[in-house]
């Protein structure tokens, strides 16, 4: 995440002091990346050097705002308009573990791929609780962002279901457990019931 | 997982086999599921790991080869088919991918179906069919035909039907089917509500974004519950925990 692109947006809206724009950047994106008022200063003084915004006078309160400048809105704009590069992004450590996995004697791979999906499932359900209590119109900068992440989650889980048959595709399991023996009625009188309520 | 006396639904050990000797199919071996008010399961799993067989055991249209179903403490096996249809008309609410309404008849008609068949008188059952399809946001349509609804208001006549009157078991197949992903959300959104106020639900579904909304998601493989996801807390908690 560019927090540098971030507070330069931020600064577009009006001046403001380094306290305002962390509260401001964890509003717009629901406390979903939180900043501390380090990180803020660091990028702050970042953005000073390169001349993207620069500081005014101290208010009364001894508090330091900032403007954006003109290069600033200029690469805010670009930045806004150049799709974000998927090579840009960190290495995916979950395909790095699986195809490791894969090769390395007495793991088993199927229990890997479901202890993650359960827990990527887990966070699919907080993402959607979060997004279910979101409701008032200016919660939409938020719901979006919480989407993003509901998305990314999903495509995890329907890759993970993806693995998991291509594994038993090519690595078949031992074989099945013995059958249970059925404890009551005679299956096909059950399932000859069950035809009879279908047609009802 | 023992019982539990305020579960709505419980399944103890089930098993279904389709067929018999080395022909026989085994669709579920030995699952056990406690589903209590407020809460909504969703059961996910590959193709053919007994989801569907699953939800129509939980619903009584089917019957299990071994084990017990219960409904609101009521074990499915002691009732004859009056019984059980009775149980099915008063108690659960089916809401599946195809959605069965009858074409002759009104929105509202089809939603009063169910309680009219059950011997509701017809102004009680109207009364009830109206506040269901306010409930789904289509007070006003009422009177419209299935073929004069969208495909998304037609799915919403669907889900006031399974709501309507007092269905505290709520069992939801692909609920969403083809509909947009917007036009989805809203109608997981309705039942998602009902759970809240008190209902309890299961939902099959083979899409992880839908499983989303459930309080807890049970992953079925080859007939065997083979995972399940702790249940949540509340929003508070988990706002405190998203600096993970």
């Amino acid at each position: 995440m560019s927090i540098r692109h971030g507070l330069l947006a931020l600064l577009e809206r009006g001046q403001m002091y380094g306290y305002q724009l962390r509260a401001a950047f964890e509003e717009s994106t629901g406390s979903t990346w939180p900043l501390n008022i380090g990180q803020v200063y660091t990028t702050l003084s970042r953005l000073e050097r390169d001349g993207l915004v620069r500081p005014l006078p101290e208010s009364e309160a001894g508090q330091r705002p900032y403007e954006i400048t003109d290069a600033g809105r200029a690469d805010l704009a670009l930045w806004f308009a150049t799709p974000i590069s998927r090579t840009d992004r960190p290495r995916d450590e979950l395909a790095i573990k699986l195809a490791l996995a894969l090769t390395t004697p007495g793991v088993d791979v199927r229990s890997v791929v479901q202890a993650q999906r359960s827990a990527t499932m887990r966070a699919l359900q907080e993402l959607t609780r979060l997004k279910y209590g979101s409701n008032r119109p200016e919660d939409l900068p938020w719901r979006l962002v919480l989407d993003s992440m509901v998305f990314q989650a999903e495509a995890e889980v329907r890759w993970l279901d993806h693995c998991e048959t291509s594994l038993v595709r090519h690595q078949p399991s031992g074989p099945a457990p013995p059958p249970p023996r059925p404890d009551d009625a005679d299956a096909r009188d059950a399932a000859r019931w069950a035809g009879e309520e279908a047609r009802r | 997982m023992s019982g539990s006396d305020d579960a709505v639904l419980e399944l103890r050990a089930v098993h279904r086999t389709h067929g018999a000797g080395p022909a026989a199919v085994h669709a579920l071996r030995g699952v056990s599921l406690v589903v209590r008010p407020g809460e909504l399961v969703a059961v996910m799993g590959p193709s053919g790991s007994g989801k569907s067989t699953l939800l129509a055991l939980a619903g009584g249209l089917d019957r299990p080869t071994g084990g017990e179903v219960r409904v609101e403490g009521q074990p499915l096996g002691a009732l004859d088919r009056r019984g059980l249809a009775q149980l099915r008309r008063r108690r659960i609410g089916y809401i599946f991918q195809q959605l069965n309404l009858l074409g002759s008849l009104s929105a509202l008609e089809n939603v009063a179906l169910p309680l009219e068949l059950d011997g509701t008188s017809g102004r009680r059952a109207r009364a009830l069919a109206v506040a269901a399809l306010t409930e789904v946001g289509l007070p006003a349509l009422g009177d419209r035909f299935p073929d004069q609804l969208s495909g998304g208001q037609q799915q919403r006549v669907a889900i006031a039907r399974a709501l309507v009157g007092e269905r505290r078991l709520v069992l939801a197949d692909e609920p969403t089917g083809a509909l947009d992903s917007q036009t989805g959300e809203a109608v997981l959104h309705l039942l998602r509500r009902r759970i809240d106020a008190g209902a309890a639900g299961v939902l099959v579904t083979h899409e992880a974004r839908h499983a989303g909304w459930a309080d807890r998601v049970v992953f079925l493989r080859d007939g065997v519950l083979v995972d399940t996801t702790a249940p949540l807390g509340s929003v508070e908690q988990l706002l405190s925990g998203s600096e993970r």
